[in-house]
């Protein structure tokens, strides 16, 4: 239960600029997410906070202490590994009973403590055996088990539930939020799905290419992305972004689509901000309209692909060489080839800068 | 022919080549076993003669002198019996050769490991530097290294010649040993870091127990290498610290040649190493096959 605050952290390997000036607190007894692409930067910001890789610069705090010139052992993290790596000459319960032993711990106080783990991870079964006789996402349970298995300041897991199947994840997601919570322990947990960091954060940080791109909670990475890459990376699907071009109060969208008449308070705001008039439109599947019929407003368009969801469909609509994600109930019928209508809900249009990217409404 | 006794047929013929092989490389053994437990006729005569009645005063007679050794170079006259320069020479070879290898492979292993693990400034140089003292022909260096070792004080000691070879071999250890280590994943130390041990636990509880295959294959290579070693067992060394190679070698040319004796001393020659690669077999075996068992 400790806080940990990371300043202008970089780092290299070679020409390679994995992190650059990364700045983030991870606030004590909360899950902060790092959110991002293959490649980001995530493993990277981990291992330096464990202390398995020398930063080139920044510091690394933890409850205001600098720790960056301490050994890895000194620093009382945990760790998950991306590849889970267990002892292979060991059994599960000595993978897991390592880190008390080395500490010290009697024969009793492990004991009780494997017994609890083992069956908040389901993995009271396997404890006799080696790690090449159980599956993978026994494996990943048993790591995990293995860092919880003490209190440690600050947990650190690295994708923990990549090799998990769907529902066992979802499980899992829900199991360790609900660990979180009753321990108050302070997660920095990285992940590359966005489905995860929404429903585990308390605090999410985006990073591409090693920057940072946003932090905030789930609620405004979701509703106020602050750029195109953002905007795409979270929700499933993900948003819909359309060429346009702002004429006057109006967007010409494709430009040659449809034309969109703006409220005077986003023609202004937009035309203050741009620095041309080439926006991206960015609306998200569910803040679209459909309708058989020609309302008032609507523009048409044409039904293309249909995927069920179970309780929900989403609709694919042709437009002129673009196209729109709808989101629409499963009750409404629609066939493949057909034309109908849509509009976008009031207030839930975005509009990107197409040269900076960023979101300016 | 179906397939079930096409495949018959393929393996007899793998058998009987396998056999065919096995003799060929087994039957100077035998002819080093049969010449020195045959008496002096019996040897020699042609055909040769398949049957005979072993008898074992050849091997008494390499490690004792006054008993008629030729081998042990007999000064004088009959003395009473004792140790030859072969059974000091014999003694030398095993002392020098499994010490040197066990230095040379320990040391590896330790190097190897931090080649592999850490950042060396100038790592790539480093390496080429190691592997380059194994380039130049041994008799190049030879004159070079005889009077390092005159200066030194280490010409004809075994301490001279462990130090030679254990040098020797590590350049061969390093680079092994970090092929095998680059092999073991990083992330058992890092997890053993982050758990709580320090660099040096975490090296020797976890990646120690994984080094031993590389270690042990190795170990056999420095080990043959050392044992079979002429050139600078014999420059290096005189009557003192010299080993059994050049040893049997050297008694050709003194006082005729007991061709028994010889056969003695080589046969003798060959087991330290079998015995060696024997025990390490498995270890080696599987040494080789590291790669491909690894996912
Ligand atoms: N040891 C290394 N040597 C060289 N480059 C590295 C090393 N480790 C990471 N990188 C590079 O640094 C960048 C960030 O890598 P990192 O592993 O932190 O990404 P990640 O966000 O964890 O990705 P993933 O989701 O695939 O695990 C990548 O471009 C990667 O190639
Ligand atoms: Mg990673």
């Amino acid at each position: 239960m400790s806080n940990l605050s990371i300043t202008n952290l970089t780092k290299k390997f070679g020409r390679t600029m994995a992190i650059s000036k990364l700045s983030l607190e991870v606030k004590s007894g909360k899950i902060t997410v790092l959110l991002g692409p293959t490649g980001a930067g995530k493993t990277t910001t981990l291992r330096c906070v464990a202390g398995l890789e020398k930063p080139n610069e920044g510091e690394i705090k933890i409850d205001g202490i600098l720790i960056n010139d301490l050994p890895p052992k000194e620093r009382d993290v945990a760790f998950v590994f991306q590849n889970f790596s267990l002892y292979p000459r060991y059994t599960v319960f000595e993978n897991i009973t390592s880190p008390l032993r080395i500490r010290g711990f009697s024969r009793e106080e492990i004991d009780k403590k494997v017994k609890e783990t083992a069956r908040l991870l389901h993995i009271e079964q396997l404890l006799d055996r080696k790690p090449i006789f159980i599956s993978g996402g026994e494996m990943q349970r048993v790591a995990i088990a293995r860092s919880l298995v003490r209190d440690s300041r600050i947990f650190l897991l690295d994708e923990p539930l990549t090799n998990l199947d769907a529902k066992i994840r979802e499980e899992m997601r829900t199991e360790l939020k609900r660990l979180q919570t009753e321990s108050g322990a302070t997660f920095f947990y990285a992940t590359p799905d966005q489905a995860e960091a929404l429903s585990m954060a308390d605090w999410v940080a985006v990073i591409k290419n090693g920057h940072l791109m946003q932090e905030g909670t789930p609620a405004e990475i979701y509703h106020q992305p602050r750029n195109l890459f953002v905007a795409d990376l979270v929700g499933s699907p993900s948003m819909n972004f359309i060429p346009a071009i702002l004429e006057g109060t109006n967007l010409n969208v494709g430009p040659g689509c449809f034309v969109l008449p703006l409220t005077k308070e986003i023609a202004q705001t937009a035309l203050g901000k741009l620095s041309s008039a080439q926006i991206y439109l960015g609306v998200r599947p569910e803040d679209i309209l459909i309708s058989r019929e020609q309302k008032e407003g609507f523009y048409p368009g044409e039904v293309e692909i249909i995927e069920p969801l179970g309780l929900l469909q989403i609709v694919r609509l042709r437009l002129d060489g673009y196209f729109l994600r709808v989101r629409s109930e499963e009750k409404a019928r629609f066939t493949v080839g057909e034309q109908i209508f849509f509009n976008f809900k009031e207030n839930k249009l975005h509009i990107f800068d197409r040269q900076t990217e960023e979101r300016i409404w | 022919m179906n397939e079930f006794q096409r495949r018959k047929a393929k393996n007899r013929v793998i058998v009987v080549v396998l056999l065919v092989i096995l003799v060929v490389y087994f039957f100077p053994i035998y002819w080093m076993f049969s010449t020195a437990t045959k008496s002096k006729a019996e040897a020699f005569s042609f055909p040769p003669k398949w049957i005979w009645k072993p008898q074992f005063n050849n091997f008494r007679d390499i490690f004792f002198t006054g008993t008629g050794g030729a081998l042990g170079r007999v000064r004088g006259i009959e003395v009473e019996s004792k140790p030859s320069a072969f059974a000091r020479q014999f003694t030398n070879s095993i002392i020098v050769s499994f010490i040197s290898t066990i230095l040379a492979t320990f040391l590896g292993a330790l190097s190897g490991y931090v080649f592999s693990r850490m950042t060396v400034r100038g790592k790539d140089d480093l390496l080429f530097v190691i592997l380059s003292s194994r380039m130049l022909p041994p008799v190049v260096v030879a004159i070079p290294l005889v009077i390092m070792c005159r200066a030194l004080g280490l010409f004809d000691t075994r301490g001279g010649l462990i130090i030679m070879y254990t040098a020797f071999n590590l350049a061969f250890s390093v680079w092994m040993m970090i092929s095998f280590i680059d092999d073991i994943p990083k992330e058992y130390e890092e997890v053993a870091l982050v758990d709580g041990y320090s660099r040096f636990q975490a090296f020797f509880k976890f990646v120690f127990p994984e080094m031993r295959v590389g270690m042990a294959a190795t170990a056999i290579f420095n080990l043959v290498m050392t044992w079979n070693e002429f050139t600078f067992a014999l420059l290096l060394t005189g009557e003192n610290a010299r080993t059994a190679i050049p040893g049997i070698a050297q008694s050709l040319g003194t006082a005729g040649v007991n061709w028994g004796q010889i056969a003695a001393g080589s046969f003798l020659m060959v087991i330290p190493v079998v015995i060696f690669t024997f025990l390490l077999g498995d270890n080696l075996v599987r040494g080789f096959t590291f790669g491909a068992i690894k996912e």
